[in-house]
């Protein structure tokens, strides 16, 4: 499995990530940013685009 | 033996260049060069929130895929020639260096402008050590004087703001970032920056800094002397292609390369991020430069695969190159963010809300739309970046 830790303090709601792996984070209503904690290892790589382009650089990915 | 990497440069373009060849599947020896002792790390933070609470640069690290745990990170070191043909490189210290295939991964530096007068107290920024060097002069009731009202410079306001300083602006445009905001967005940001205390000198130039040893005023060309504890020079960028010169490569603007960002395919030589002049085919594949913080790694990960492929011997893929330019910047408490090229548009118009409140602004062109721009209005975005993907 691939585990994903959001920085919320760094997070400032720009929402690259979601663009990279939409089924893993999104902006809600709010603007606020929600994201999956765990996902499939086949999901791998674009989780790590989504924590390469993160502006506030706040995504951690890590394995289970 | 198996073909070695150098990746001349040790900041985004060259870490991601360096990931991308190993995801690519290269398996030899990648040596990094970079001018600088530190790793790579993120320098948008050196302009606000890292320059307001301190700059600890290993706290700005990136952190480095496994895939890169063997490379031979040559800090503190540069490049100051090459001979291509040849496959070496001369560092500063006369060293040679021998490739089999080069990643130009060696980025710009802030434009420096001949003005005379006293050199202490006048600072670029564009690494740790600059921003630590500023960050010493920002505080309460010490004056600021800013050249340059791009997005450097106008977030470094908005930091001594924050900070207590006295903030002047000054810039030949007519407003803060016109350039890539246009003339009605750039006066909106420009009244958040008067709601703020910053006091703009537009269309003026400096003429000479006055001062003894250290530059204690600054004197514009309409006569208005502006005191000074330190100067923060913010004009722009120059590419270091220096080292590059003698070999043939068109370095009329930084260095051009196709859309697998190849310099050249008999020697494999790639080039990535700031100073790479690359097609995109979602504006036209004119070849430019784009120094947004995205491009890097978007050049970077296409790079590394073109070099993985020649240095097989195979063609690298020769399908378009759509990365979509990005850029955000945090000044006060707003939130500017961008899709596409707005700075090519010839047409602008305000689409909800207003220049000096929270808006959306789409940029034309004859084409379409090119890019657009919100403030505090991010979440708003996505169908805009989607229509710009499908141009």
């Amino acid at each position: 499995m691939v585990i994903i830790t959001v920085d919320m303090e760094k997070c400032q709601n720009y929402g690259q990530c979601c663009f990279e792996a939409d089924d893993v984070f999104a902006l809600n209503g709010d603007g606020q940013l929600e994201y999956v904690k765990e996902a499939d290892e086949s999901r791998r790589a674009d989780i790590e685009s989504a924590a390469d382009i993160c502006p506030m650089q706040a995504i951690t990915v890590d394995k289970k | 033996m198996a073909a070695s990497v150098v990746v001349v440069g040790a900041g985004l373009g060259g870490l991601r260049a360096a990931e991308s060849l190993r995801a690519a599947g290269f398996e030899g020896a990648i040596t990094v060069v970079g001018d600088e002792p530190s790793m790579p790390y993120n320098r948008p933070p050196l302009s606000k929130e890292a320059l307001s609470a301190g700059v600890h640069v290993a706290e700005l690290e990136f952190r480095r895929k496994p895939s890169v745990a063997d490379v031979n990170w040559q800090l503190g070191s540069q490049v100051i020639s090459s001979d291509l043909a040849a496959r070496t490189l001369t560092l500063a210290d006369g060293t040679q260096l021998a490739f089999d295939g080069l990643v130009i991964a060696s980025g710009i530096r802030p434009r420096r402008l001949p003005i005379p007068g006293p050199e202490t107290g006048r600072h670029v920024l564009r690494t740790a050590h600059d921003a630590m060097n500023v960050r010493n002069y920002l505080t309460p009731g010490r004056s600021a004087v800013i050249m340059g009202a791009g997005f450097i410079g106008c977030e470094v306001a908005a930091t001594a703001r924050g900070l207590g300083s006295e903030v002047h602006v000054v810039a030949l445009d007519e407003q803060p970032m016109i350039r890539p905001l246009g003339a009605e967005l750039g006066l909106g940001m420009r009244s958040r920056h008067l709601k703020h205390g910053v006091d703009f000198h537009l269309g003026r130039t400096v003429r000479e800094f006055l001062g003894g040893d250290h530059v204690t005023s600054v004197l514009l060309d309409d006569g208005t002397e502006l005191p000074a504890s330190v100067v923060i020079e913010a004009v722009g960028s120059v590419c270091n292609v220096e080292w590059l010169q003698g070999n043939g490569l068109d370095l009329t603007d930084g260095v051009l390369v196709d859309q697998g960002m190849v310099v050249h395919s008999e020697i494999p030589i790639v080039a990535v991020g700031d100073v790479a002049r690359h097609p995109n085919s979602l504006f036209g594949n004119i070849p430019r430069r784009i120094e947004h913080w995205n491009m890097p790694t978007e050049t970077g990960r296409r790079a590394g695969a073109s070099l993985a492929a020649l240095l097989r011997g195979e063609q690298p893929d020769q399908g378009p190159f759509s990365a979509m330019p990005a850029f955000w910047s945090d000044q006060y408490a707003y939130k500017l963010q961008s899709f596409g090229m707005p700075g090519i548009a010839t047409s602008i118009q305000i689409v909800d809300g207003s220049a000096d409140d929270a808006c959306i602004v789409e940029y034309c062109d004859d084409t379409g739309l090119v890019g657009v721009v919100g403030v505090d209005r991010t979440a708003e975005l996505a169908p805009y970046r989607k229509q710009l993907l499908d141009r």
